[in-house]
This record gives structure tokens, C-alpha cells and sequence, in this order.
């Protein structure tokens, strides 16, 4: 049986996001092995909670980090998505939105703060600095897109960009976050011997 | 053009005291490393070569100014006199210098790297530098180092390496950040304490280093007008303006009144903007939580503003050199008006909410004391001088667009404590709606923008010029050697001064003031780094 899931984020239809078809693929990569009932249940709650309380690192090195600021009052609050507990150790956090650019002194920085980060961990390259460099690709300090250091889950591009281009971003990945395997799981198509090897 | 005058390094430091003592050139308002070439057989008689310093200095009582310029033609071994002991601000940027070109400053006695890691090679300014080529990204953690070389000169003339110490080894030494909410961006702070008190303080800057000096240099003219925005995007508008003027003046381009206009109010608009974000900032990290939604709330109405007429919310991208780069929005004028008006009723709020909030006048209060001599010695502009009595207001000093037909009060307050300049700030927000208010309703009619070719030719020379922005005096250095990309642009920081004189303001008080201090400082870490 074919298993079709799909990530839900409420009262914004499927079709209106724009790239469903890499999450489709994702899905079908992750339930090739099949999926067990009861853990497959179990998985869409966990992460249905986990989606739904995604903490960022306070983490900006620039102008986006401004925005970001925005995000967190008023007038865009991030609390509508489960989003407004920033913390400031990356002990405490779900994932990290690099906020600015990342120079050539701060990538062993940034690197560290991911790597003290628990898992499982995200990361969102917020910015055209973040996403490839930007408006200052030719610099001689300046670290060409932060995926050269970090698997990054999903790019936010913009100088800097608006809120609402954060928003999609961190819908993204709460779509990404809905349909993962949060217990992990085991190939049933494949032999024992198979798996060894 | 501005006559700058050659001064030979050995006659440097007695023509300096002279300046310093006898014609009170107590500000030293720019200090720019230049790499002018090996000298050439085709020189003009008088060329400056080698690499060498611009010096802008000003007389805080008579307001003159004066430019210098100095070089040596060793490449290998460049050394210049410093002038770090007659003026507190050209430690640091004599480390910058170093940094960028390699000039090693006798009698200097902190001779380290400051924006790039101490394990990079060459010097990325330098003409003949090539800086990616030898230093791949490197992803091991940075050592710190506690040493530093103090270069002396003896008295037969010999030159000496002293090895000296910021931390010795019994001295307990707290790391803050780069990652740290309360230094605004990445910044870092070594904090020797005395129990809990602050001795001594080590910033360590360059982790949002962008090179935009260096880039600047490969760029169209118009082209450099789309990273001064990225400097301190609190004060993009400022910024931008500063750079338009200095080329404008350069090329001899007229601007139109309406620009003038246009610019003025969207400069004083960017400054309220600033200020609330400002108020907001050092609310929150204060721990008055609501403040912060108030400061944002409002903050927003003006970006509202901004994006109608500007599209952006942030980088505005708005002045073109010639004039701005679309005409105001027909809505704009009603908007502003409605603003103000707005504003003007809701700023008893943050009042209420804060400044007269007990817990926040006994941490602003007496807290990070800078004198009025300290702040133009270090040469920090903008809301930390005025709040320590120093007239550095460059609306006043120089004025520029529309400043010197509008009457506004320059903010001026005494006590030089945190609490004066947080209360220069709310002040200045009054100011700035007084000035846009005077403005508002004549915007004349007219050309928003002067027809400039897409490549602009600078002709030959040195120009400076200076705007104040949202946070001190923002000045630009331009050195054109006549072709469409200039040879050297500098950017004066207004927050490098500001970084450095944390360690003055916090010296002696409790650990938890460096937060108060940094937030009352205002710095914005990008444009320290720029």
C-alpha cells in the first residue's frame, strides 16, 4: 500500500505551498522500509507536538536579526506558531535561524554552537548572506552560504526578508518536522543479513 | 576637494602635539590607512606613495578643521609614530590600520590584530594583497591570546619589541559572548572582574567583519551605494545620504529643494525609528518586557512608511546619487502627519512604563559615567556625547540638506551617565518630530532626482564628508583617482568608538551594568565591523 501523508499546517491548504513536491519525495524515501502502525501513530503525535513548539536559538549576527526582532513582537508574534521561546543557550534549543552573514571568524563560532545543540536539531539559513553569500559573495571574509558548514533545512532568501517570508520558512519546517520518523525506523523489506552487511 | 597637508613620519608627532596643545584639535574625527603605490617614474613632483595615514582633526570650541597626511615607503618594515597617547581614539583605529595594512605604530602599546583572526596572513587592504588566496576558511576555534607586543622606541633610536600582558594569569577573567543576547550582535567582551567588580574589559571585534572597505574598491560608483545600508541598518537613510552627498560634491551634482526635502525628513524619520528600537532594546535587556512591545508597535507604523514609498523595510536603498530613488508615495505626507500626531500622544506611555520606573533609574542612574573630556578624546559622537555635555551635533556643527533652515534644539544633557543618554534619546524623538513637522507641508515641487550617468567618473582628490546619523557622526573618506571605481573608501564608524569606550564607562562598576552601559551605548555591531 501506497502511504500518502501529508504535512498539515492548520487553516492553510496544502496546494497553496509552493514546493510540496520535495516533501512528497522525502515521505516516500522515509516509508520505503514500510511503517509500523503503532509507531507511525505515535510518531504523527510527537511530532505534531514538536512541530507545534519549535524553539529558536537567539542567534543574529545583522540586519535579519532586527526582523527577527519584529517577529517576536506585536504586530507579527511568533507566539501564534509555537515559536516565541527564543532561548539563549543553544543547550535549550530546537534550531537555529543564522540570521545575517556568517563571516570567516564566525563560522568555528557558529559551528560550535550547533554542535552543542541537542538533537534533533534544525537549521534555517535566513537571508541572502546566510543563503549564499549575498551582497557580499565577493568578499574576502565572508563564508559563502552557511550550508558549507551546516545541513541546512530551509532557506529563507531576502535582504532581509519580510516577515511573512520567515513565516513560510518556519511553516516549512514545521511541515518538515510533521512528517519525519521521530522514532526512527527499521526496513522491514529488508533480510536481517542485508542489513548487516 | 579638501587641501590635506603632507607631514614627514619624523616631524609627524611634533606637529601633532603642536595641533593638539596650541590650536586645541582636541577631536580627532577620522584616522583612514591608505596604500598609495610604490613610487612610479612618471610621478608628478609632490605624489604621496607608500602607505600612510589621513589624519581629520576638529577643534571642539572653534570648530576649525585640519587634514594631515603621512606615509613611509618600506613596504617591508612600514613604521609611522603613533598618536594614541594625544588622542584616545587613535589606539584603536591604529590597530585597524594594522589590521588592513600592516603599519606597525611606534610607541603604540596594544599591537594586535583586531577584525581578523591572528593566525591570517597578509593584509587585505594592501593594493598588492591577495587575501583569499592564502587564507582558506578555517574551522578551528581561534586561540585568545593574552599577550600583546608594545613597540618601543629607544633613546638611540633603535626599536624595541616589549612583550606585554591585557590579562595576567591570576586575574579572573569572564568571557562574554559573540553569541550573547545583550551585546547586540556579535560582539565579544573579556571581562576581568574583582569580584563583582568590572577591572578591566578586552572587546575583541570582527565576527560580522565584511570587508565592505576592501569590495568598495572593485565597485561602481553606484554600486557602493547598496552596502552603506548593511553598515548600521538603523540608520540606512543616514548613511546612504552621507555617501550621495560626499560623491555628489565630488562630481558637482545639484540637487534639487524637493530632495532636500525628501531626504531630510526620511533621515529624521530613520532617526525615530532608531531611537524607538533604541528604547525597546534596552527595556528588554533591563527586563521590562512590555516596553519592548511598545517600542516595536510604534517602530512599525514607521516602516509602514517606509515600505510605501521605499518598498524595503529595512535596506532601503532609497537615495541615488543625484537624488532618491522614486518620488514620495501620495500618501506619504497624510501618513507622516498622522504619525506624529500619534506619536506625540503615546510617548507618555513609554514615560510611564519605564523611565520613571524606580528599578530603571537606579540601574540607568550614576552607572558608566563617561566626562565630557573622555567622550571627545575617544571621539564618541551622536547620543553618548551629548549626554556627557560635548556639542558633536553634525546637524549643528555642519550643516547639511535642509538642517540649517529648520530650528530644532540640540539635546545637550550634563551628567554623562546611563540614564542622560537613554534620556537624550527619548528627547531627541521630540526634536525629530519638531524638525519633520517644520517640514512636512512645504515639500516644494520639482525634480525628485538629477539625471546621472549609469557610470560616474569622480574627479582626482581626497573628499569627507559627514552626516549625523542615527548614532553619532557618520563620515565618509573618498580618495578618486578619476576612474569609476574609487581608490579608497573609508567609512567613518560611529560605533567603534563606542565599542572601545565600554571599557572606560564600566570601569569599576558591578558586572551587571556592563549590560546597562552596552544597551545606553547604543552600538550597532555591523557598522563597528563594517
Amino acid at each position: 500500500m501506497e502511504i500518502t501523508k501529508k504535512p498539515k499546517i492548520k487553516d492553510i491548504p496544502y496546494d497553496e505551498f509552493i514546493d510540496n513536491s520535495s516533501l512528497e519525495e522525502l515521505v516516500k524515501e522515509l516509508n520505503q522500509g514500510r511503517t509500523n502502525v503503532i509507531l507511525g501513530a505515535l510518531d504523527d503525535v510527537v511530532n505534531w507536538g514538536r512541530s507545534n513548539s519549535l524553539w529558536p536559538l537567539t542567534f543574529a549576527t545583522s540586519c535579519c536579526g532586527i526582523e527577527f526582532m519584529a517577529l517576536g513582537a506585536a504586530r507579527y508574534d511568533m507566539a501564534r506558531f509555537g515559536f516565541e521561546v527564543a532561548r539563549s543557550s543553544p543547550r535549550q534549543a530546537d534550531m537555529i535561524m543564522v540570521c545575517g552573514t556568517i563571516t570567516n571568524k564566525m563560522a568555528p563560532v557558529l559551528k560550535r554552537l550547533y554542535d552543542q545543540m541537542a538533537d534533533p536539531k534544525y537549521v534555517i539559513a535566513v537571508g541572502g548572506c546566510a543563503v549564499s553569500g549575498g551582497p557580499f559573495v565577493k568578499s574576502y571574509h565572508v563564508l559563502n552560504g552557511v550550508d558549507k558548514i551546516l545541513p541546512v533545512d530551509v532557506y529563507i532568501p531576502g535582504c532581509p526578508p519580510r516577515p511573512e517570508a520567515f513565516y513560510y520558512g518556519m511553516m516549512q519546517l514545521q511541515r518538515k518536522v510533521k512528517i519525519e520518523k521521530f522514532f526512527g525506523g527499521v526496513n522491514k523489506k529488508q533480510k536481517k543479513e542485508q542489513s548487516e552487511e | 576637494m579638501e587641501e590635506i597637508k603632507y607631514i614627514e613620519p619624523a616631524a609627524l608627532r611634533d606637529e601633532m602635539l603642536r595641533l593638539r596643545n596650541e590650536e586645541k584639535m582636541d577631536f580627532l574625527e577620522s584616522l583612514t590607512g591608505m596604500d598609495w603605490g610604490v613610487p612610479t617614474e612618471g610621478d608628478a613632483p609632490g605624489t604621496v606613495r607608500g602607505l600612510g595615514i589621513v589624519y581629520h582633526l576638529e577643534s571642539t570650541e572653534t570648530h576649525e578643521r585640519v587634514a594631515l597626511e603621512t606615509s613611509t615607503l618600506d613596504r617591508e618594515h612600514p613604521e609611522l609614530p603613533t598618536v594614541s597617547d594625544i588622542w584616545k581614539t587613535a589606539k584603536i583605529n591604529e590597530r585597524e590600520v594594522y589590521d588592513f595594512y600592516g603599519i606597525i605604530f611606534i610607541g603604540h602599546t596594544d599591537m594586535r590584530r583586531i577584525y581578523l583572526r591572528n593566525d591570517w596572513v597578509g593584509y587585505p587592504l594592501r593594493k598588492d594583497d591577495d587575501p583569499e588566496k592564502e587564507n582558506p576558511l578555517r574551522m578551528d576555534n581561534e586561540e585568545t591570546v593574552d599577550e600583546t607586543i608594545e613597540i618601543e622606541l629607544g633613546a638611540d633610536g633603535t626599536i624595541k619589541n616589549k612583550k606585554d600582558l591585557i590579562f595576567g594569569d591570576e586575574e579572573y577573567v569572564v568571557n562574554i559572548g559573540p553569541q550573547h543576547p545583550a551585546t547586540h550582535g556579535v560582539l565579544r567582551f573579556r571581562v576581568s572582574l574583582e569580584g563583582e567588580m568590572i577591572k578591566k574589559i578586552d572587546p575583541i571585534l570582527g565576527y560580522i567583519h565584511r570587508g565592505i572597505e576592501k569590495m568598495n574598491e572593485s565597485l561602481t560608483y553606484p554600486q557602493t551605494l547598496a552596502l552603506t545600508d548593511r553598515l548600521d541598518y538603523l540608520a540606512a537613510m543616514q548613511n546612504r545620504h552621507a555617501l550621495c552627498m560626499c560623491i555628489e560634491k565630488a562630481v558637482g551634482i545639484e540637487i534639487s529643494e524637493r530632495t532636500q526635502y525628501i531626504r531630510t525628513i526620511m533621515d529624521e524619520l530613520q532617526r525615530i525609528d532608531s531611537h524607538l528600537l533604541y528604547y525597546s532594546c534596552l527595556a528588554m535587556d533591563l527586563g521590562a518586557l512590555t516596553a519592548f512591545f511598545y517600542g516595536f508597535r510604534d517602530r512599525e507604523k514607521i516602516l509602514d512608511i517606509f515600505e510605501e514609498t521605499c518598498g524595503g523595510r529595512l535596506t532601503l536603498n532609497y537615495n541615488m546619487i543625484g537624488g532618491v530613488q522614486s518620488d514620495i508615495h501620495p500618501n506619504f505626507v497624510k501618513r507622516v502627519k498622522d504619525f506624529i500626531k500619534y506619536l506625540r500622544g503615546v510617548i507618555h506611555e513609554y514615560h510611564d512604563i519605564f523611565t520613571g520606573n524606580i528599578i530603571a533609574q537606579n540601574r540607568m542612574k550614576g552607572v558608566g559615567v563617561l566626562s565630557r573630556e573622555d567622550v571627545i578624546s575617544y571621539g564618541a559622537t551622536g547620543g553618548t556625547g551629548r549626554a556627557s555635555g560635548w556639542h558633536c551635533d553634525v546637524r549643528k556643527r555642519m550643516p547639511y540638506a535642509m538642517y540649517d533652515k529648520v530650528n530644532f534644539k540640540e539635546i545637550i544633557y550634563t551628567e554623562g551617565d546611563s540614564f542622560a543618554r537613554y534620556m537624550v534619546r527619548m528627547d531627541e524623538i521630540m526634536e525629530s518630530m519638531n524638525i519633520i513637522e517644520q517640514l512636512i507641508d512645504n515639500i516644494p515641487e520639482g525634480e525628485y532626482k538629477v539625471k546621472t550617468k549609469p557610470i560616474i567618473k569622480v574627479p582626482e582628490g581626497q573628499y569627507y564628508q559627514a552626516v549625523e546619523a542615527s548614532r553619532g557622526e557618520f563620515g565618509v573618506f573618498l580618495e578618486s583617482h578619476g576612474d569609476k571605481y574609487p581608490y579608497r573608501l573609508h567609512y567613518r564608524s560611529t560605533g567603534l568608538p563606542l565599542a572601545d569606550i565600554v571599557d572606560t564607562a564600566c570601569r569599576g562598576e558591578k558586572i551587571a551594568d556592563l549590560i546597562t552601559v552596552g544597551g545606553t551605548l547604543d552600538y550597532v555591531v555591523p557598522d563597528i565591523d563594517r
